[in-house]
């Protein structure tokens, strides 16, 4: 293993810098100012607050009510895993992916094992594809729903929460039976699945397939025609098909403002071709339209899992992956559509049993950026409803 | 001394205006006791109803059912530490919970719970208890700046604007109620002989004249009690910083509302203002607009077999509640450690039947319909700000405003104008 | 002599409530006065109003009584309580109480007291005492009679007033129309 101690001169200079050096356009060295000599305020949204979705700090330069620009202070959630990466083998790697984005663990899983079995050049077989298809969409429906129901809290609506987790409990039970975990799976290998679907799997998911469509109409009812919903996230934290391309969203966000760009149609990958499925787009690039958009998504992932349960094939589950990984020396770089957008992994391997270097592209990190756009001249309020629309988990955004 | 306490009695007035001290002192007690004892009970209902809107189960342990869970609240509350924020002013600090207090009790004064249950009858009634219920305003401002730290100053001038624009629209709809008091004719759109010049501002006397026009206020001039009525409703909820217009004392918003600062029984003291000034405006609105303590359909169910028939009600309310106790009791699972809470819930049912019973009996029977029927109707509405706390997002403050003073108050003004109009005419 | 008591309304010490009433409003005008915390001046003077209603009532004239507490101290009060809660509060509070004119202030102050007093000595048994109440309307409906009636005029003139003056602080303190 190469020796990386940090020689660049610049990177000891930046430990003594001023750490405020990145809030000098907020003004904060005019302390005599008191609130209402002037007409602006900074006000800081604490990394310990009930609405930014984990440790996010938001500090806000306000005129009166309205919002004149953020910055967003981020690394309360950093645990170095990309570091930790460079010290393990491939497969020991396979947990800490989990713990990125929580929320949506089997995603990160099935992007970082096809990352690697790209870079190892193999195929899990066909029977794998399909059991990932599954898991993957049934998360992406629990991730949404916890999307729902934090984002409506935020905005003020208790009960969409109560009814949310207690549906997403019946797809924590199917993971449950599967691999023995509910939040941080650890569902797939490198080269397919550990473990078969359990006895009576087909007939759990298709139970909960009739259970679900009812449940998500109830969540419409609660919100869709609500007047202060609709007040609340109309024209709320718009971003502009342009905007949302310059600066790299994806996912939702980026569907929501116009453009129809989903990975799982434009690079499928992991039996998605097989599947038959529409792609939700919104016109105005609003919270609203991302709140329509997420609910669309949440049906069209009912329809694929409904395929995919129907058209399992036998077969095999792993592919013949050797004992010890040692991969060719070269890059790859893959991306999956998991719930929040557009996440990518960069392996970087120089032929030996630890990758030389793991990149994730985080969605929600990048997401994060388009807060400052979307915010700017909207009220107080609009921020926590805007920063619960663009459905960021920290764990992802810090690593 | 004697004579005193009896002559009252007999006679067909409220205390007050009997000029009785000693009855008019008991019913001061009856009510103040009643009220706190109603705050109680709607802290617990807050918090089931709530829970049973979001599948879960609400307060279980304390008390069979949570039944306990207010009285629990309250002592912990009470032996809480008195936390002052340093550079507070102490007096301000001190006596702004104090201000809600005894502006949200004060109203009371003049609330009917029958034709002569009421402490007294002012003759100004529905002025009286508008005003003083706006001095709770005061309150709110006081506690934000008190507790000399911006944001809750924040909290609190946005919460007192909110309270003051929403009492304009209050006004309105009750001018266009007390307009309707002066009116001869029976029924929604009854032809009489115009106005008889003699309409009334006092609470008793609004009750009277609906009961007069035979007809409730928000049927009159239909839809334009109704629209009044709408408008009280919602403007009633905005006043008391309730849900859809919680914004000033919403947790996941950046001001933390004006009671932050507040611990212990301090905060408790606001937290029984806001309870009892739901429960005044809401009877102000039963009174107003639903016909006070009238029971349904009083003139065109009449006679002797409907008076009946309505005067089973009460007893049969309470016999239905200890039913629901005993079915409860049934349900308790059959462990040693839940014997004590089966005890007490059964035990309670018995005191529901018993209750249940005694309203049965015809001397009671006849007195406890007016305060009966009252109470059924505010309960109604003490479980519809419930209900809107259970499904509504919160509005913004802007959009907060922009209600009050862009949709209600004009609606308000247009209802009044052609109340006045329709009152002319018919 | 007795005032006329109206029927229905029976009064209950008289005396000692209006002892307790005007001393009230002495005793708050007193600390309006004298506290150097504004907002405790405010205090002060809202209990100030609230006697006054009293005193209202006790004159048997109720409407305004009503309108008392609902226009002074639960609307003019909480605009003063507004202002100065927003008002930079520190330099006043650091600032001398009474200026170096008391004596003159009180010597005028003795010599107003004074012609009230002779003109009340003097001038007896000019004043009604007894206030003339009509039997069947209220007070409420007299005053409505009045405004609505008589003064008619008068009162729109006066709520175009306050309509000019709602419009010119909306301006004022809107940055953009």
């Amino acid at each position: 293993m190469t020796d990386r101690t940090i020689t660049d001169p610049k990177a000891t200079e930046a430990k003594t810098a001023d750490p405020t050096r990145f809030l000098s356009h907020l003004e904060l060295d005019q302390p005599d100012k008191t609130f209402l000599d002037s007409n602006e305020l900074v006000i800081n949204m604490g990394p310990q607050h009930p609405a930014t979705h984990g440790v996010l700090r938001v500090i806000l330069k306000l005129d009166g009510e309205q919002v004149l620009g953020t910055e967003c202070v981020i690394g309360y959630l950093h645990r170095g895993v990309e570091k930790i990466a460079e010290n393990r083998t491939y497969t020991m790697f396979n947990p800490y992916v989990d713990r990125m984005d929580y929320v949506a663990a089997v995603s990160n899983g099935l992007g970082y094992c096809e990352a690697v079995e790209k870079l190892l050049n193999i195929e899990a077989p066909p029977r794998a594809k399909y059991i990932r298809v599954i898991l993957t969409e049934l998360n992406r429906l629990a991730s949404h729903q916890l999307w729902l129901g934090t984002h409506a809290l935020d905005i003020g609506a208790m009960t969409p929460l109560f009814y949310t987790f207690r549906d997403r409990e019946e797809i924590l039970k199917i993971f449950e039976k599967y691999c023995g975990a509910r939040l941080t799976t650890h569902a797939f290998r490198i080269g397919g699945c550990q473990y078969e679907t359990y006895e009576g799997f087909e007939r759990d998911v298709i139970k909960f397939l009739d259970f679900v469509p009812p449940k998500i109409d109830e969540y419409e009812e609660l919100l869709t025609t609500n007047r202060i919903w609709l007040e609340r996230t109309k024209n709320v934290g718009v971003i502009s098909k342009a905007d949302a391309i310059a600066l790299g969203v994806t996912g939702p966000v980026l569907r929501a403002s116009g453009v129809k760009w989903d990975l799982r149609k434009a690079q499928p990958y992991a039996a998605y071709s097989d599947f038959d499925f529409e792609i939700p787009i919104g016109a105005n690039g609003d919270t609203y339209d991302r709140y329509t958009v997420r609910m669309e998504e949440m049906r069209q992932s009912l329809r694929i899992i409904r395929q995919a349960v129907e058209r399992i094939p036998e077969g095999p589950i792993m592919a013949k992956v050797p004992k010890v990984m040692k991969p060719p020396v070269g890059e790859v770089y893959h991306s999956i559509e998991a719930p929040k957008g557009e996440l990518g992994y960069f392996i970087v391997s120089d032929g030996s049993t630890q990758p030389y270097r793991v990149r994730v592209r985080p969605p929600s990190f990048v997401n994060l950026q388009a807060l400052d756009i979307m915010v700017r001249g909207a009220l107080v309020a609009d921020v926590i409803a805007v920063i619960g629309t663009l459905d960021i988990v920290l764990g992802e955004v810090d690593r | 001394m004697l004579n005193y306490i009896t002559s009252y009695l007999s006679s067909n007035t409220t205390p007050g205006q009997a000029g009785n001290v000693f009855w008019a002192l008991v019913y001061i007690m009856v009510v103040f006791g009643g009220i706190s004892v109603a705050v109680m009970a709607m802290n617990w209902l807050e918090r089931k109803a709530l829970a049973h809107f979001q599948i879960r189960l609400g307060p279980m342990r304390v008390g069979p059912h949570g039944l306990l869970q207010p009285i629990a609240d309250a002592i912990k509350l009470m032996t809480k530490e008195d936390i002052v924020p340093a550079e507070a002013d102490k007096f301000v600090f001190w006596i702004a919970p104090l201000i809600i207090l005894c502006a949200s009790f004060a109203v009371y004064i003049v609330v009917p719970f029958g034709p002569t249950h009421a402490i007294t009858d002012l003759n100004i009634g529905i002025l009286f208890m508008l005003g003083v219920s706006s001095l709770s305003v005061l309150g709110v401002v006081m506690a934000g700046w008190a507790s000399n730290s911006h944001y809750p100053l924040i909290g609190a001038l946005r919460s007192s604007a909110q309270m003051v624009s929403y009492e304009v629209a209050m006004g309105m709809a009750v001018v266009s109620a007390v307009l309707m008091t002066s009116l001869h004719g029976l029924g929604p759109y009854g032809v009489g002989v115009g106005t008889s010049g003699t309409g009334t501002l006092s609470m008793i006397g609004i009750v009277q004249a609906q009961q007069e026009q035979h007809v409730w206020f928000l049927f009159k001039f239909f839809p334009l009690g109704f629209i009044a009525f709408g408008i009280f409703a919602i403007a009633m909820v905005a006043e008391t910083n309730r849900a859809p217009f919680d914004l000033p004392e919403a947790e996941s918003e950046l001001t933390a509302g004006f009671h932050t600062e507040y611990s212990g029984l301090r905060w408790s003291l606001f937290m029984l203002g806001e309870y009892a000034a739901m429960i005044a405006v809401s009877s102000i609105a039963v009174t107003l607009w639903l016909g006070g303590w009238y029971r349904p359909f009083p003139n065109t169910l009449t006679g002797e077999t409907w008076d009946l028939v309505f005067s089973l009600f009460p007893g049969l309310t309470f016999l239905a509640l200890a039913f629901i106790a005993f079915v409860g009791v049934a349900r308790m699972p059959k462990h040693p450690y839940f014997r004590v809470q089966t005890i007490g819930l059964a035990g309670f049912g018995a005191v529901l039947a018993l209750i249940g019973l005694i309203l049965f009996a015809p001397p009671v029977r006849d007195r406890i319909q007016d305060i009966f029927w009252f109470v059924a109707k505010v309960a109604g509405f003490m479980y519809l700000y419930i209900w809107y706390r259970a499904t509504f997002p919160r509005y913004r403050f802007d959009q907060l405003m922009k209600v009050g003073w862009k949709v209600l108050l004009p609606i308000g003004i247009g209802v009044l104008i052609l109340t006045a109009i329709l009152g002319v005419l018919l | 002599m007795e005032p006329i008591v109206q029927p229905g309304m029976q009064p209950i010490a008289t005396t000692f409530f209006f002892y307790l009433l005007s001393g009230l409003t002495l005793l708050s005008g007193v600390l309006v006065i004298t506290r150097k915390n504004p907002v405790h001046s405010a205090l002060a003077l809202i209990f100030g109003l609230l006697a006054q209603a009293g005193l209202y009532l006790m004159l048997y004239a109720p409407f305004v009584a009503g309108v008392q507490i609902i226009l002074y101290a639960g609307g003019i009060m909480v605009l003063f309580l507004f202002v100065i809660m927003l008002v930079n509060i520190e330099r006043s509070q650091k600032e001398e109480q009474f200026n170096k004119q008391w004596l003159v202030g009180v010597l005028a102050a003795i010599a107003l007291g004074g012609l009230f007093i002779l003109v009340y000595v003097k001038g007896k048994s000019l004043f009604p005492y007894r206030i003339a109440q009509p039997i069947e309307n209220s007070n409420t409906q007299q005053i409505g009679v009045m405004l609505y009636g008589q003064y008619m005029f008068a009162f729109e003139i006066a709520s175009l007033l306050l309509l000019v003056a709602i419009i010119g602080a909306v301006v004022m303190a809107k940055k953009r129309i």
